[in-house]
């Protein structure tokens, strides 16, 4: 592991991940209130999964909290000086049209990190995620596990103080889904503040520290996961925990 | 069997006549600067108006797309007019030389690489944008990974620019004046010889051209399939 990568992991470990704060955030489209308006503060050491049925608003929500959308009302806030660094994966990943290591590499210089050490951060990261075989191969030829795991080391070598993850394994096979789980689990030992959503109740039985209950575009519930999946307050998490369809 | 168009084509080749020989490789340069040209100028612009929205954005896609079907003598008498002794650029000296086509053909050439590669980015550009954004890039840092991206479409491209260049006629006959020796290339020689009623010879260069188009492409796709493959 190199010094830069080390100093990173450091600070990281000391430092609390950065907390996330919406106040009365809301987002419409064409007139329509799709999301909101909604406060709560992600501070906790999470992972924090966001959950709730179909078109409740979740992906609108990270998309908001990572800054890929503006909202149109209210205030998105981070403790601790700028923004952090943060990543996203996305559901269906977004590789380049290169080799597995030149997409981390690609990554690696948009950061503006030194190009003596691109290599070896995205080689060390390709290893990690048991992707060292197919370093040299075209990204978009990997199975779709694959490109997963790609998508996760290409957000590791960014080391961010945040990640975000949107529904990252819903189109994938059990075996792509546990070395996803186990990627989300690394992240979240280096000290990265995970923020994912999920509609697998089970998934986030597994993973979650807190859970953000959404519907109909509200936020319904935001509690520790014990508390979540023992004692619902809401009627619509009560409803989706004892696995009634919830729209 | 003197008088057969391939027979004199063949003749033609196979004797390494120079005359032809001085045609096909002026042709050539003259075809193959001009689309490097164009490319170097005309895919980054391609790629600016598909990333930047700006007041008039429409209006540009419409005209390059337009131009496409740019006439050649118009681009030609455009030229002319721009190097002729009393144009705006006439000091140059530059009429009726190769320099002069080469011009000719870029604004030819330009507005069909620009508009097809603004295309091509800008499908692109809606599959990756997100990702884009989240990895904090801004438009001026995407144009170069789009464009690298969109390597394959492009060649595609190029080749749409240099059969467009090679196969016209009314632009480089009118700035360069089809001198023989000087300007003369393939197309406006096969004009010239169906003229004089040297059909035999004016068909021989037909063949030729169309081979080494054909060639051109065929080593193109080939190359294309292979990096293809090794990137996926």
């Amino acid at each position: 592991m190199t010094s830069l990568n080390a100093s990173l992991l450091a600070s990281s470990a000391v430092m609390p991940p950065p907390a996330l704060c919406f106040e009365g955030v809301a987002f419409s489209h064409e007139d329509k209130l799709l999301l909101g308006p909604c406060s709560f503060t992600l501070d906790g050491i999470g992972p924090t999964l966001v959950m709730g049925p179909n078109g409740a608003g979740k992906s609108l929500l990270l998309r908001l909290a990572h800054g890929l959308l503006s909202p149109t009302e209210g205030k998105i806030a981070w403790s601790g000086e700028g923004r952090p660094r943060q990543a996203m994966v996305f559901q269906q990943p977004v590789l380049l049209r290169r080799s597995a290591v030149a997409n981390l590499i690609h990554a690696l210089a948009v950061n503006n990190i030194p190009r003596r050490v691109r290599s070896k951060l995205a080689l060390d990261a390709l290893e990690r995620f048991g992707l060292s075989a197919c370093a040299n191969k075209p990204a978009r030829v990997l199975s779709g596990g694959q490109q997963q795991r790609l998508a996760l080391a290409r957000a590791w070598v960014l080391s961010p103080q945040v990640l975000f993850l949107d529904e990252p394994t819903s189109a994938l096979d059990p075996a792509a889904i546990k070395a996803v789980e186990a990627a989300v689990r690394e992240f979240h030992q280096r000290g990265t503040r995970i923020v994912m959503t999920t509609h697998d109740i089970h998934q986030a039985r597994r993973l979650a520290g807190d859970v953000l209950f959404l519907s109909g575009g509200k936020v319904r519930e935001h509690t520790p996961a014990e508390a979540f999946f023992n004692t619902p307050v809401s009627p619509e998490a009560q409803a989706f925990v004892a696995g009634e369809l919830v729209e | 069997m003197e008088n057969n168009a391939f027979y004199v084509a063949l003749s033609l080749l196979v004797n390494l006549d120079a005359s032809l020989f001085q045609i096909v490789v002026l042709s050539l340069q003259v075809s193959l600067l001009a689309v490097l040209i164009a490319a170097v100028l005309g895919f980054p612009l391609g790629a600016a108006v598909a990333l930047w929205r700006f007041p008039g954005r429409g209006g540009v896609i419409v005209v390059l797309n337009a131009l496409m079907g740019l006439p050649p003598v118009v681009a030609g008498l455009m030229v002319y007019l721009l190097l002729s002794r009393a144009g705006p650029l006439g000091e140059l000296g530059f009429l009726f030389t190769p320099g002069a086509m080469v011009i000719a053909q870029v604004v030819l050439v330009l507005p069909i690489l620009a508009a097809l590669s603004r295309q091509k980015v800008e499908e692109m550009l809606g599959e990756y944008r997100e990702q884009f954004v989240s990895l904090g890039m801004s438009r001026g840092r995407m144009m170069p990974t789009l464009l690298w991206d969109a390597r394959f479409a492009l060649l595609t491209v190029l080749l749409a620019g240099f059969g467009r260049a090679s196969a016209e006629v009314g632009a480089v006959m009118m700035v360069g004046g089809n001198i023989d020796g000087v300007t003369r290339v393939m197309t406006t020689a096969i004009v010239l010889e169906t003229g004089k009623g040297n059909l035999p010879l004016a068909l021989g260069l037909g063949i030729v051209l169309l081979t080494l188009v054909m060639l051109i492409n065929a080593g193109a796709y080939w190359v294309g399939e292979r990096t293809r493959r090794r990137a996926g």
